[in-house]
């Protein structure tokens, strides 16, 4: 795939903004970041089902605007929410969508496979009486069953438990194993660690794009994990520091960076508990870390205002 | 709630639950999807009946004085929130209405809401040109407006950008230390983190139950997510999942 310059706009809302980045050959490739960002617009515009206003696409060599016949025989869909009929059975689901494409559920059994066997005990039990995570299995059965040469997924963990999320990474590592390219869009920060590459876009706008451990590498100021005993009292007193730049909850941790460029981190460690001493915190315990992608796109993405895109 | 329990026909979604949720706390109701929270949940903010048990919320018995109930609490979910094509103020208006304020309350609380919330520049914008943060954020105030006594969020910050995220559960907290008990539904795990205390379903019973810390050191876990994986899916366990 290959993306040059798109952007695309509704009235006044600016979807996607220069828009550029490549996926080779058998990558898992993902697009992280939250809803609004632009990645349904994305998936549209490169799936041939929306048109850009400027820039330019393809996929498996073939122009988006142009070959459009050519890209859809060829990939799989499966589209954000619910894309599945819920009046039918899972058996009937896959059928139809076998035989939306020209061919059979039995010319695609060999591919589906490891995922259908998951589902296969329900098979004749209607598709909206399914669990979220069965849903989204059916659904990516639904969009592998005519053998495609590129997969895109939208969204395909949303709403879904964090088990069943991360059953469905391991099926697409499977898939990916065969040679499958794929391109997956997610707003969950922990699912780019799961993609060879990843593009982190936020408000139509892309980030980086990068492998998720050089993107977390990229992080640009000394990144701390600070445990004190009271948590809400503690993220205060960091931001009240004079050389924060943030300090935030990562569950039961919190993440303070620091503005200084050039003082050793062991300084830092030891002028913050000083700190934090010195404000009556007990138990204060002061960690260099390394940053995660989640870290990583929160220092990227800046402030949210509360503007409506148009503006933005 | 009391041996709360639900039953469609012969399947059970909801077994015999029993648990208390203190005022002023910030409760997160977990559990894999087809455990039986949705069901739990609807009965508990009055939409469903129990087949057996009990159950009080704001101090009304849910089947008895369910719209006692409806009126005491907040709801704010994904699904159903706001509406699209009004305005920031209109859906004030519209929901304070509902919630019984006067004009006047409604005018002051929506004053003091777009303030807390920096939409003056919005107020008059549809809520469908807003940025899903935003969104949310407002929904959560809405929910509040006729400052309920416990307030019910359905996974509030799914698909939220990760700063967002953490800026509305600083919104949390500010409600809880008011003394607003707030009920939370959350697939994040690092959400559930942020919890006083926290309680797990499988197959429509209470797995596991407590702080974040008791419920880590009782199963030998780092993580939330650990317990989570453990309990949802036992390793020796059959593929037994409630499609």
């Amino acid at each position: 795939m290959e993306v040059r310059g798109v952007s695309k706009r509704f009235d006044a809302t600016i979807a996607l903004a220069d828009v550029s980045f490549d996926v080779t050959p058998g990558e898992l490739f993902g697009l992280v970041g939250p809803d609004g960002a632009g990645k349904t617009t994305l998936f549209r515009i490169l799936t041939t089902l929306l048109v850009p206003d400027a820039g330019s696409a393809t996929v498996l060599g073939l122009d988006v605007v142009r070959d459009l016949w050519a890209i859809r025989s060829r990939v799989g869909y499966m589209p954000g929410r619910f894309s599945l009929y819920p009046d039918l059975s899972v058996e009937e689901n896959l059928s139809f969508f076998a035989s939306v494409f020209g061919t059979s559920v039995d010319e695609g059994r060999s591919i589906i496979a490891p995922i259908y066997e998951q589902i296969e005990p329900f098979k004749d039990r209607r598709a909206d009486a399914l669990s979220g995570g069965m849903k989204q299995k059916l659904a990516l059965c639904c969009a592998l069953v005519h053998r495609p040469d590129v997969l895109f997924l939208d969204e395909p963990t949303t709403g879904v438990d964090a088990v069943s999320r991360r059953e469905f990474w391991d099926l697409l590592g499977t898939l990916k194993a065969s040679g499958l390219p794929i391109l997956v869009s997610t707003a969950y920060m922990d699912e780019a660690t799961r993609c060879d590459r990843v593009a982190l876009i936020q408000q139509g706008h892309i980030l980086a794009v990068d492998p998720p451990a050089a993107i977390a590498a990229r992080y640009a100021h000394p990144l701390l994990v600070v445990h004190a005993n009271e948590r809400h009292k503690l993220i205060q007193a960091l931001r009240d520091y004079q050389h924060a730049i943030s300090a935030y909850p990562f569950g039961d941790e919190v993440h303070y960076s620091d503005a200084r460029a050039g003082v050793a981190t062991a300084d830092i460690v030891l002028e913050l508990r000083a700190y934090l001493a010195g404000k009556g915190f007990s138990g204060v315990r002061v960690t260099p870390i390394s940053a995660s992608v989640e870290d990583a796109f929160m220092e990227l993405m800046g402030q949210p205002e509360p503007v409506t895109r148009a503006a933005a | 709630m009391n041996n709360l329990t639900r039953r469609f026909g012969s399947f059970t979604a909801v077994d015999s639950i029993s648990f208390d949720v203190r005022q002023g706390e910030v409760f997160g109701f977990l559990g894999a999807n087809g455990a039986g929270k949705t069901t739990a949940i609807k009965m508990l903010i009055g939409l469903l009946a129990p087949t057996s048990g009990q159950a009080s919320v704001a101090g009304f018995d849910v089947a008895s004085h369910a719209d006692d109930v409806r009126r005491h609490i907040g709801y704010m979910s994904q699904r159903f929130s706001l509406y699209e094509d009004l305005t920031v103020r209109e859906n004030i208006t519209l929901y304070g209405g509902i919630y019984g304020l006067t004009d006047a309350e409604i005018r002051d609380r929506g004053d003091a809401l777009i303030r807390e919330l920096r939409l003056e520049s919005s107020s008059n914008e549809r809520v469908e040109s807003l940025p899903l943060g935003w969104k949310q954020k407002l929904a959560f105030s809405v929910a509040m407006l006729h400052q309920p006594a416990v307030v019910f969020l359905d996974e509030p910050t799914g698909g939220v950008d990760p700063i967002t995220r953490r800026q509305f559960w600083e919104t949390i907290y500010g409600v809880a230390e008011r003394g607003t008990t707030v009920f939370v539904t959350t697939h994040y795990l690092d959400e559930a983190e942020y919890c006083d205390r926290i309680s797990i379903m499988v197959d429509g019973r209470i797995a596991a139950m407590g702080t974040p810390a008791e419920v880590k050191q009782r199963f030998g876990a780092a993580t939330l997510d650990e317990v989570f994986v453990r309990l949802v899916r036992p390793p020796a366990a059959q593929p037994s999942e409630r499609a």
